[in-house]
């Protein structure tokens, strides 16, 4: 399947200045693993050492979150769109 | 550099004072010309943190998607966050560094004992190892 990945601005140095980026992709995380076999730079920032995405990582698909799916096994069809969002968090040390 | 004009300063730091001794939190809108960043408004948000606020905030993917559409619509970007370190100083902790990207400016702001005091920058570098400090655009800043 043809889909889109959308790509955060501050992650756009990673994936060659590109807002999206196009993979071929029959799951969520396949598509995924396309796009950072393209563009190695970006795993350090969407997945956590052992291969988690990290926590703050969402991953959208067309408008739904995919943990509300099938996570990485989510199927795709051809001009899905996959967003990549941040949770922003933080704070001080305990 | 990271220019915020007097008036954001303040109300990110009345934000702050009005959430201790809960973190506050918010996001930046503004321009990036040749380096220098510019924030023309701000988005108070509410931390979703609701286990400790005290010493983590939130904002959740839903908040970040709204923001950003926000930014757009006004031809802006969305340029950084901001939040608060009740009765900690305003430097980066470990878990702020595991939870960001390059790129965004992050800004902290201590607050003592409920008054808001020092406010600094920081942005992620690109390996993830540590931030650097931003400077900030204010006279207003360097006498906090």
């Amino acid at each position: 399947m043809a889909v889109k990945v959308m790509i955060p601005t501050p992650l756009r140095p990673f994936a060659g200045r590109q807002a999206s980026v196009s993979v071929e992709a029959q799951t969520v995380g396949e598509g995924l693993d396309a796009l950072t076999g393209q563009f190695a730079d970006l795993r350090r920032h969407l997945y956590a050492d052992g291969g988690r995405l990290r926590s703050f990582v969402n991953v959208y698909l067309n408008e739904e979150d995919v943990r509300n799916l099938q996570k990485d096994e989510t199927p795709l069809r051809d001009g899905d769109t996959i967003s990549i969002v941040p949770s922003i968090a933080g704070g001080r040390s305990r | 550099m990271l220019k915020l004009s007097e008036e954001l300063v303040e109300r990110i730091r009345a934000h702050a004072a009005q959430s201790y001794p809960y973190e506050c939190c918010g996001a930046m809108l503004g321009t990036e010309s040749s380096g220098a960043r510019l924030v023309k408004e701000l988005v108070m948000l509410d931390n979703q943190r609701e286990d400790s606020p005290r010493n983590r905030f939130l904002v959740d993917p839903a908040d970040v998607l709204r923001v950003e559409r926000a930014a757009r619509a006004q031809g802006l970007d969305l340029i950084g966050w901001y939040h608060s370190h009740p009765d900690a100083p305003p430097r980066p902790s470990d878990f702020d560094r595991e939870h960001a990207w390059p790129w965004y400016s992050y800004v902290i702001v201590s607050v003592e004992a409920g008054v808001p005091r020092r406010m600094a920058s920081w942005r992620l570098l690109d390996d993830r190892s540590r931030f650097d400090g931003e400077e900030i655009g204010s006279d207003l800043t360097a006498a906090c």
